[in-house]
């Protein structure tokens, strides 16, 4: 009951014009991030950042504006997935395999409907889940100390790589190298600067919104320079027929005990570490194609194929805000980036967040159902508009996207030094990505570096020096336990279930 | 072959790092920990899998050809001139050139790209700077 209260409380937080403003820009957005190839919700948010804090934003009005556009890039994905086979973001990809078969018999619009109300139950459920699972949550997290702290962040690293990592010590080494990002400058502590190199303009370390928007944005560009003429998206249009844009009643009927199921298992698999909406969409799948595919017609254009992904993932979006916000660490990189918004703001997400700023939660999971009423309205009536997006080409896109960044960093600073950085990053986020080493945990790093390296001081400090106290209550032991259990696992079933993610991929490819 | 070079990197960098912490200046007052051995044990965990990668490379990812490659640096290098171009130029000026420049390399045609480059600059001044307010790197002009 006392969530109810806070809820409504946080619904007269986001009940002002601004605030229902933003999230209606958000929501639009959103979509429109979403429904590009090649612009997925982590990009789209980290470019818009530094936008969101140069206009100065107040915390709980910035927060809205992005997370509307994290659910709105979540519809959004699913646009180009029906319509052009080609996943708008990655946690689209599954509804690529039952999308574009029934856009190509002509029912895209029933297609592109069920999908919206599909997304639409899925972020439903998520948000009350937030609701309820979040307070609890941080009734745990008021009992960590630092070091349950210190193996908390030991946990969201390990488990980052997620299940489907295909090289583990490539994960770790991209955390690795976060962390050692986030070392540079003055030590908070004891004021020696580190790594600096005598240069002054590292003192105050690296801003993390630079690496971001470089790693995230401008190495997506790079990407694109690379691939021009290979045909990505460019010129192959939607050519089929969208057809009626409303589901009938039967349809929807027929779908409802998959997106129920399907919300549920997808809020889990966001809620868990490691692994976000993209995998969310990917269990809901599998699992429904075993419960319900008695004809063998998922791949074939199946409703329910195309309603399981997408409820799913846009209910592992909703989940992954839990840990986000009830503890301070994320578990997917949208989320990681939502972070990096908060922690520019002054505002350190956690258990303290809930009681310190309850108008900033509470406004904010307000804003999300509102904004999840404005993307159905969006999406199924207003679906046409998305579509008309979608011929922009990616090469006067990105230029845009580009020109964007620059304007974000350099409106935060006005630094020419911050710009350079930002394309030093650019250039490594390209090598990273060629080499398959994931950018979430470098990010991530750089974010949650030094709060880590603080917690394992701190809690030295109450230690006095001895190193035991890390393992000295049953909750880190159990802490410990998970990130070892979440690192090592991967390596012995990723290559599982890799194995059969492309087999269903392939699967539908050749149905 | 990439990811023995890259291990092998990753490997010098730990190293390096691991050298670096160790001259870094101690005050005199100081917690238990210090400021060096969080670093160190990071660049530990980096050295370590730095050698993973090395001993246990991937397959062989797909490098571009050399020219595209140097369509890559050129790019790079067009950004790192904007950049320094910015605080002289102006936004607009500098803008409309660099996007120009880069929906031409993407494939664009060059009179095309040229009116491209310029309302990719113009619109990006219209939302940011005479609607939102945002402040724009001014030139001599004031634009």
């Amino acid at each position: 009951m006392e969530s109810l209260n806070s809820l409504l409380n946080g619904f007269a937080v986001a009940l002002t014009w601004q605030h229902v403003f933003l999230a209606l820009m958000g929501c639009f957005l959103g979509t429109i991030i979403g429904a590009l190839p090649g612009l997925g919700p982590s990009n789209g948010v980290a470019i818009l950042i530094p936008l969101a804090f140069t206009l100065g934003l107040a915390p709980t009005a910035a927060m809205i504006l992005l997370t509307s556009v994290y659910y709105g890039a979540m519809y959004g994905g699913r646009i180009s997935s029906i319509l052009l086979n080609i996943p708008g973001d990655e946690p689209a990809l599954m509804t690529t395999l039952d999308g574009y078969p029934m856009a190509q018999q002509g029912r895209a619009g029933e297609a592109l409907a069920l999908s919206g109300v599909a997304s639409f139950v899925g972020a439903f459920f998520a948000t009350w889940g937030l609701v309820f699972l979040a307070p609890q949550l941080v009734k745990v997290a008021l009992l960590f100390g630092p070091a349950e702290y210190f193996a908390l962040f030991t946990l969201a690293f390990a488990t980052l790589g997620g299940i489907t990592s295909k090289n583990q010590a490539k994960a770790a080494f991209a955390a690795a190298l976060g962390i050692v990002i986030a070392m540079v400058g003055v030590d908070g502590q004891t004021g020696v600067p580190r790594f600096t190199f005598g240069e002054v303009h590292l003192y105050d370390g690296i801003d993390f919104l630079v690496a971001i928007v470089g790693l995230f944005a401008l190495s997506e560009v790079f990407l694109f320079l690379e691939h021009r003429g290979d045909g990505t998206g460019e010129g192959k249009q939607a050519s089929v027929g969208i057809g009626r844009i409303t589901p009938s009643w039967k349809l929807l009927k027929s779908c409802t005990p998959t997106m129920l199921r399907t919300s549920f298992i997808g809020f889990i698999a966001g809620v868990l570490p490691g692994a976000g909406a993209s995998l969310g969409s990917f269990i809901s799948y599998s699992i429904e194609k075993k419960l319900v595919d008695k004809e063998g017609t998922f791949g074939t254009g199946d409703p329910r194929g195309v309603a399981a992904p997408e409820a799913g993932n846009n209910a592992a979006a909703g989940g992954a805000l839990v840990p986000m916000l009830a503890l301070g660490v994320p578990g997917s990189g949208t989320t990681a980036v939502l972070l990096a918004m908060l922690l520019a703001l002054n505002i350190t997400p956690g258990p303290l967040l809930f009681i310190s700023n309850p108008d900033v939660v509470w406004g904010l999971i307000a804003a999300l159902f509102l904004g999840n009423f404005m993307l159905l309205a969006m999406n199924i009536p207003m679906v046409g508009m998305f579509v008309r997006v979608l011929l922009i080409p990616p090469r006067i896109l990105m230029p845009i996207v580009a020109m964007i960044s620059f304007v974000g960093i350099y409106g935060i600073s006005g630094s020419t030094f911050d710009l350079m950085v930002m394309i030093v990053f650019g250039l490594m986020g390209w090598v990273l990505r060629k080499l398959d080493v994931p950018l979430v945990p470098v990010i991530l790093g750089i974010l949650l570096g030094n709060n880590m390296e603080d917690n394992l001081r701190r809690a030295m400090t109450i230690s006095d020096g001895d190193w035991s106290i890390l393992l000295s209550s049953p909750l880190a032991i159990g802490l410990w336990l998970v990130s070892i259990i979440g690192f090592v696992l991967p390596i012995l079933l990723g290559g599982i279930i890799r194995r059969r993610m492309r087999r269903d991929e392939v699967g539908a490819v050749q149905d | 072959m990439s990811d023995r070079i890259f291990g092998g990197v990753g490997l010098l960098f730990a190293l390096l790092f691991i050298w670096a912490a160790f001259h870094i200046e101690l005050s005199f007052i100081s917690d238990p920990v210090g400021p060096r051995t969080f670093p160190i044990i990071i660049a530990i965990v980096m050295a370590v899998s730095s050698l993973v990668i090395f001993i246990k490379p991937d397959v062989e990812p797909k490098w571009p050809q050399a020219a595209r490659l140097l369509e890559i640096v050129i790019a790079a290098a067009v950004m790192v001139l904007y950049a320094l171009a910015l605080p002289v130029a102006g936004f607009l000026i500098a803008t409309a050139v660099a996007a120009a420049f880069l929906t031409w390399r993407l494939g664009t045609q060059p009179l095309w790209a040229v009116v491209s480059g310029v309302l990719t600059s113009v619109g990006i001044y219209t939302v940011f700077h005479l609607i939102l307010g945002l402040s724009l790197a001014r030139g001599p002009f004031g634009f």
